[in-house]
């Protein structure tokens, strides 16, 4: 990795370097744009360590060979943008039913469909909710600065080898071509988590057995333990069963995986909600604009804080729900969509709060003046409550 | 009574007792190879899947590659299967990756031996853009690819390989798009080995499995096979014993034949099924050239500091 130190970094070369020093070696991707740095400083930075890199022939083929490699035993990773990350939804689902541990990464940009490919944008939360078919538990981490995209990536490939899944970081196109002061720890401040292996000889182990966290220890291919592995629906011994009932325990231990997990893997930060009746929420590169507008709002007075999820998902729902009864009246989403996270949001308030809704179609992010003027808005009862 | 006194060793008793005095008694001589609580499997009475797999399995057992050392990696479809049934890691993933799939687990671990067992549909059509790919990064595995001419796990519909003529599920008025020639496009796209057999050359199909498990880079071998239920009784091969003896009777073989001139057509009456090995060259794996490049670039930096 890097020498520990300060530097001026671009997102998506810290992204790169937070791969490196988690112990990501392997790599491929396809060039997109906003997200083609990280393929690039990993590209020139692989030899030095040893890595593999590849640039494969499309998204399709990128993550399939991640999964690959992590089966293999590498800590490995992809990254792309929306049009690649829809490609990409094909796999994110083989890897969640095969609970591969891998890191993939989305540079957010304008939609749909090539869209607007060098601006910002936040169009993809829900995909990386929803977009794979069938039920899922993710985990998504949605970085607002170049240090966050270095401190994240290790953190997602830790969160990945841990609860054994392909684990999102949802970085936009201002977070990833932004250039700031990017701090590297030395070496042995940071926190490297790698997979469960197993305990039981060959002849006893079940490869998809789960320990009380949920999670089956994982033995990589080569290791003499003959798995089995495939997307189908399969029981303990990887082995695929046309069964309602192995795939009512298969799926309903991929979501607890996460949602009884959600304590150690859920994160978020608050700004000024001692006082607060209203509440911004806001992540990604919005996060920096709304923190501002939360000062501005309370110089004119009005008592506005921030919630600031950094796991999107897990969603900070009880937060929320508490929040919602403990004298929060409004909840504003600023968001640079046609509105996500508000509806979960809307939904964790269970109607105890009225929600709001900054939208803003893609391109550029709010101002925090744009934000301010709409809590000034509601505040004249000018803006109806988010019903959709 | 008499016969079989003279001729012990070929009695039933005899192998018996044999055997259990052997301590082999009850086993298949690929035992070892197969997830036995697996099978019976999925495939249909008079399909070619069982002799492949069959093939390969003796091929892996010639070779002295230690099981633990191999992957099995296959896509979807009842080729796919495959992967099921083999006692090694092996992998069953989406439809069409297999190829990527298995470049990033051999390029993770450039000591597993890797194959890729998949139909012609899952590798050719949904996976066709990975297949040229990785035959042209000369990545070091083998692609087997079982080519019954149709998707026969969705119920017979027409696939990339599918003949001109042929009636399909969805060519119920005869298929008229020009089929892959399949040894054409992996010599085309840099193979470094490509053959192709059927079903009825089981000992050149050992072989063939066997030098490729042998050899370094990307290795091709197209097995014709028959699907009795999905393709056959559609073109008046009702019986897998039917395909057999058209392959029999039609096949040829040209182990030096250009792979560009060895396209199936079965509406020639004339025409044959050549087979034989096309290609065995020698080149650079990508594992050997990235070596050297990434090689190169570390000696650079030293000097540069």
């Amino acid at each position: 990795m890097m020498e520990p130190g300060t530097y001026f970094m671009e997102g998506n070369t810290a992204c790169a370097e937070g791969a490196i020093a988690a112990g990501c070696r392997f790599f491929a991707g396809y060039p997109i744009t906003p997200a083609s740095e990280i393929l690039e400083r990993i590209c020139e930075r692989f030899p030095e360590v040893h890595g593999s890199y590849l640039q494969m022939e499309d998204e399709l083929a990128s993550i399939a060979s991640i999964l690959g490699a992590s089966w293999a035993g590498r800590k490995a990773m992809t990254a792309t943008s929306g049009p690649g990350f829809s490609l990409m939804m094909e796999n994110y689902g083989l890897g969640l039913m095969t609970e591969t541990p891998c890191v993939i990464v989305n540079v957010m940009r304008g939609g749909p469909s090539t869209g607007l490919p060098t601006m910002v944008a936040q169009g993809d939360v829900n995909q990386t909710r929803w977009g794979t078919h069938g039920d899922v538990g993710v985990v998504v981490y949605a970085p607002s600065s170049p240090q966050e995209l270095f401190d994240y990536t290790i953190k997602a490939f830790n969160t990945a080898e841990k609860y054994r899944l392909p684990v999102v970081i949802l970085s936009d196109e201002m977070v990833s071509h932004m250039t700031e002061k990017v701090e590297v720890p030395p070496k042995d401040e940071i926190e490297i988590v790698d997979r469960k292996k197993p305990e039981d000889p060959p002849e006893e182990y079940l490869p998809y057995r789960p320990d009380e966290d949920l999670v089956p220890p994982m033995a990589n291919a080569g290791d003499g333990y003959s798995v089995h592995v495939t997307g189908l629906t399969h029981d303990e011994k990887g082995h695929p069963s046309v069964d309602e009932k192995t795939q009512s325990v298969l799926v309903t231990r991929l979501i607890d995986k996460i949602r009884k997990n959600a304590d150690d893997i859920l994160e978020y930060e608050e700004y000024k909600v001692e006082d607060a009746d209203t509440m911004i929420v806001a992540y990604g590169s919005v996060y920096r604009a709304a923190i501002e507008a939360v000062d501005m709002a309370r110089e004119k007075g009005y008592k506005v804080g921030l919630l600031r999820p950094l796991t999107i998902w897990p969603f900070p729902e009880e937060r929320i729900y508490d929040l919602a009864r403990e004298g929060i009246d409004s909840f504003l989403v600023a968001e640079i969509n046609f509105g996500q996270i508000v509806y979960e949001v809307e939904r964790c308030t269970g109607g105890a709060s009225d929600t709001y809704l900054a939208p803003r179609m893609g391109g550029t992010i709010h101002t925090p003046e744009e934000i301010v003027d709409r809590i000034e808005a509601i505040d004249r009862g000018e803006i109806p409550a988010f019903k959709e | 009574m008499s016969i079989r006194k003279s001729r012990d060793w070929f009695s039933p008793d005899y192998m018996e007792q044999k055997s259990k005095k052997e301590g082999t008694y009850g086993l298949h001589p690929l035992d070892n190879y197969l997830r036995k609580d697996r099978i019976p499997h999925i495939w249909c009475p008079g399909c070619g899947l069982g002799i492949i797999l069959n093939s390969y399995l003796r091929a892996l057992k010639n070779s002295d590659i230690a099981p633990e050392d191999t992957a099995v990696v296959s896509g979807i479809g009842c080729s796919g299967r495959a992967a099921g049934y083999v006692d090694v890691d092996s992998f069953h993933v989406t439809h069409g990756r297999a190829i990527p799939f298995a470049t990033g687990l051999k390029v993770g671990n450039k000591d597993l031996v890797t194959t890729v067992f998949s139909g012609d549909g899952d590798l050719f059509a949904i996976g066709g853009n990975h297949f040229i790919h990785a035959a042209r990064r000369n990545v070091d595995f083998n692609v087997i690819c079982v080519n019954n001419f149709n998707y026969g796990m969705t119920g017979g519909q027409a696939g990339p390989t599918t003949p001109q003529g042929a009636k399909t599920s969805t060519t119920p008025w005869g298929g008229f798009e020009q089929p892959f020639n399949l040894p054409a496009v992996a010599a085309g796209s840099g193979a470094v080995y490509v053959a192709r057999w059927t079903t009825y050359h089981v000992e050149k199909l050992i072989e063939s499995f066997e030098e490729a498990l042998n050899k370094q880079g990307f290795c091709f071998i197209e097995v014709l096979s028959p699907c009795p239920t999905g393709y056959g009784r559609k073109v008046g091969l009702k019986t897998g014993k039917e395909t057999m003896k058209y392959y029999k009777e039609n096949s040829e073989i040209k182990p030096d034949a250009d792979p560009s001139e060895v396209a199936l057509d079965p509406e020639d009456p004339e025409s044959k099924i050549i087979v034989g090995n096309f290609v065995d060259r020698e080149a650079p794996t990508y594992q050997d050239e990235r070596g050297k490049v990434f090689g190169e670039a570390r000696k650079k930096m030293e000097v540069d500091g």
